[in-house]
């Protein structure tokens, strides 16, 4: 059991004693234990390391630490050896006990774990020389690499909570409000609000109690930067919020955070365990005077929940159906008295804006846009992963430099930013500047920051009848509008999937899209439309195609598509028969096999399973 | 099977008899029970004074709970962007013929329920299959009945 720390010098002693027992030149060994890596044997190659390390009597010489995510996730699992931050990739148990040897001991770096670049086939030791992390700037981000989310010390140790005692110990509310309004912190969870003005305005309402609010119900598909964030540093989310508790003088808060994800769960728990050891979350934090208390509430799976007022009715036990924002939250929020709901990682930039102040943090980014934003980079691209880029930087050096272009020669189509609400961006747009309000003017947004690439083998007009059908499902059917207009709406993308299109159907889902636009209830209803518009607007061509000629270019959409064998590269090596579900394809081993048309089902099985492209698609 | 009511009763009580925490409840004897048996639910009802309508109303709403018994092993597929772009969608019909169920069913046997879900946030291992909170990533439909097989004896 830690003992209480009761004022903020006892804080500071604590960290300095951390530290000098800390040897910051002993190697330590950082093993990625994100979901993504854990997912692909992680677990395992921690467990190596611990009992070889054993077995080569290393106790003491070194620090195996199971970090969170490094944002690498193409690659993992991921091993990072400080101080001299050699980067092994794709590390197996077998690997262990020659990095111990050579490595560790003799200080020999072993090729074969290194990164590849694709292009020189060079060989990079390094992990700021990877191109990968080269262009990124991971201010919030790059802590995970650097400590064991499931211990406080490590965060204490590097700093954490400095900007609480900084707070506490020298700064009025508003004047806390004040750096974070001068710092042109905006809103990372999709709205772009300024966070500064959201908590003066809650700051200045009038109730009985005021609660502040993590959403951490991350429900964007293909975003997961929130997660990794309350996994691999949950202390810097709960600094945050204490930051905000003692600036709007909240004495409650929430964190609301995806059931899917019971590693954030488990790590967030754990750490606000740790911080009530301490006294940093309680009564009478350090001494100032502030109580502040986190509860944890896991969400029930419901994209809406998202959505400010429809999480605080989830919260309060019921079902998660937004309300008209006549009245705003920051007013009359949770239980109807003021409360200040930000986002994952907007929390996580406070106590970085607080400790580096106001005007170094706005000198990052664009105009409008301060700072650094994390995006996830998904779908048909080299480096997946978590990337932490300055505002302002351009899609094409994110999805080229940084994620080194698209896989197996193919050629980039589209980038769809800001999750089912946002648009699809095409070539021509590559050299836009990430920004909320460029992004917004292309008619896609920020969103919480997914970003998923799309090659000429994805179908737009698919592309956008799976977010609407996705809102379609997610849509509480509260208001009309939303309800109705996603039905509808799915229902003439499906028809033109199904080359049953008509060619009033466009400019009728351009009239639907206004009249959603313009009466839906909430944030939900209100962006539905723009996955539809911005296909509509920069891939018109392909729903046309899909219309008038009843094809599919991308040869996606399985309506409009056969699939036949080539009898010239057929080896008959029956790896498709194997592999159909429904016995289209027969034939004997070694002779030219046969595709049944009536019988397929077009699942692409084969189209996958042949090595020689023998399956065709028409 | 008999609903174990007392486990029932723990878990309310855990959760301080909060109305507010019903939400919590429901996912708690989701996760000991697999579904939401319709006696558990009145118990709910009973001990903390809400209708079981409303308590209807919140086990439909959030794609968490289930009022049908489930499989022994629940299958996840999921159909994030991520795993949309690159094949998600034909994994699951292909699991959907393999298993002869929909989405969402549980087979006859009860050993499979065959659910999809809305991006599980690794989307770097896409297609992702999850069998029991166990992650099968980059996975094709050539990979899928060996790992069936894993668990079809259990």
């Amino acid at each position: 059991m830690n003992p209480t720390l009761r004022t903020i010098s006892e804080l500071q002693a604590l960290r300095q004693s951390l530290r000098r027992s800390r040897d910051e030149t002993r190697p330590t060994i950082a093993i990625c234990a994100g979901t993504g890596c854990l997912a692909c044997g992680a677990p395992d190659v921690v467990e190596a390391f611990k009992r070889e390390s054993q077995n080569l009597k290393l106790d003491g010489k070194l620090e195996i630490r199971a970090t969170g995510c490094h944002g690498f996730c193409e690659r993992g699992p991921l091993v990072l050896i400080r101080p001299e931050m050699i980067c092994y990739i794709n590390v197996i148990p077998e690997d262990v006990p020659e990095i111990l040897n050579s490595t560790v001991l003799q200080g020999r770096i072993i090729d074969r774990l290194l990164y590849e670049d694709p292009i020189t086939k060079a060989r990079i030791v390094h992990e700021h020389d990877i191109p990968f992390y080269k262009f990124q700037n991971r201010l919030v981000f790059g802590s995970n690499g650097k400590i064991d989310p499931k211990k406080i010390d490590d965060y204490i140790a590097i700093g954490g909570y400095e900007s609480l005692e900084k707070v506490l110990s020298s700064m009025k509310r508003e004047e806390v409000i004040e750096i974070v309004k001068r710092s042109g912190l905006r809103g990372r969870g999709g709205g772009g609000f300024q966070t500064g003005l959201k908590w003066e305005s809650c700051r200045k309402a009038k109730g009985r109690e005021k609660f502040v609010i993590c959403n951490a119900d991350e429900g964007d598909p293909g975003a997961y930067m929130d997660r990794s964030l309350l996994e691999g540093n949950p202390h810097s989310v709960i600094e945050g919020m204490i930051i905000g508790a003692y600036a709007i003088e909240s004495e409650e808060g929430y964190v609301y955070v995806r059931n899917e994800y019971p590693l954030a769960v488990e790590n967030l728990t754990l750490a606000i365990e740790q911080a009530k050891q301490y006294g940093l979350l309680g009564q009478n934090i350090l001494g100032s005077g502030l109580n502040f208390n986190i509860k944890i509430n896991r969400g029930g799976g419901a994209f809406v929940c998202g959505e400010s007022t429809a999480l605080m009715a989830s919260l309060e036990g019921r079902v998660g159906e937004p309300r008209a924002k006549y009245i705003h939250t920051v007013e009359q929020g949770l239980w109807d008295q003021p409360t200040n709901l930000n986002n994952v990682e907007t929390w996580a930039n406070v106590p970085i804006i607080i400790r580096e102040g106001a005007e170094w943090y706005a000198s990052l980014g664009t105009e409008g846009s301060k700072g650094t934003k994390i995006f996830s980079l998904v779908g048909k691209i080299n480096n997946t992963g978590l990337v932490e880029v300055e505002m302002g930087i351009t899609l094409r050096k994110i999805i080229f430099e940084i994620g080194g272009g698209i896989p197996g020669g193919k050629r980039f189509k589209a980038v769809q930013t800001g999750g089912p609400s946002g648009g699809c961006l095409p070539e021509s747009l590559l050299d836009l500047p990430v920004d909320f309000d460029r992004l917004q003017e292309a008619g896609s947004m920020m969103g919480s920051g997914g970003m998923i690439v799309m090659d000429e083998e994805n179908c737009m007009v698919d592309m956008a009848r799976y977010f609407v059908q996705f809102l379609q499902e997610e849509s509480c059917g509260k208001c009309t509008p939303c309800r109705e207009g996603l039905d509808q709406m799915a229902e003439i993308l499906n028809r033109i999937c199904e080359g049953r299109g008509k060619s009033e159907d466009l400019n009728l889902l351009q009239e639907l899209s206004q009249t959603m636009i313009d009466t839906s209830l909430c944030g939900l209803g209100l962006t539905a439309p723009n996955p539809v518009l911005s296909t509509l607007r920069y891939f018109r061509e392909e729903y046309e195609a899909h219309i008038r000629e009843k094809r599919c270019p991308a040869r996606f959409c399985k309506h409009l598509i056969s699939f036949s064998i080539n009898p010239e590269k057929c080896t008959g090596c029956a790896a498709c028969v194997k592999v159909c579900p429904v016995e289209a394809i027969t034939g004997e081993r070694k002779k030219v096999h046969q595709l049944d048309g009536e019988k397929c089902i077009k699942c692409r099985g084969c189209y996958e399973a042949c090595k020689f492209e023998a399956v065709s698609i028409q | 099977m008999p609903v174990d009511l007392q486990a029932v009763c723990e878990i309310i009580e855990r959760h301080g008899y909060q109305s507010s925490a019903l939400i919590g409840i429901l996912q708690d004897i989701q996760e000991r029970m697999n579904y939401l048996p319709r006696k558990a639910l009145l118990q709910v009802s009973k001990s903390l004074d809400i209708p079981l309508t409303n308590i209807y109303e919140v086990a439909t709403f959030y794609k968490a709970f289930s009022l049908e018994p489930q499989g022994r092993h629940t299958i996840q597929v999921c159909l994030g962007t991520a795993c949309h772009v690159r094949g998600g969608a034909r994994i699951l019909n292909y699991l959907e013929n393999l298993l002869d169920v929909k989405t969402g069913e549980t087979t006859k046997d009860l050993s499979f329920t065959l659910q999809s879900v809305n991006c599980l946030g690794a989307c770097a291992l896409g297609p992702i299959m999850v069998i029991d909170r166990k992650y099968f990533g980059r996975i094709n439909i050539q990979k899928i009945e060996s790992i069936l097989d894993q668990y079809q004896d259990r």
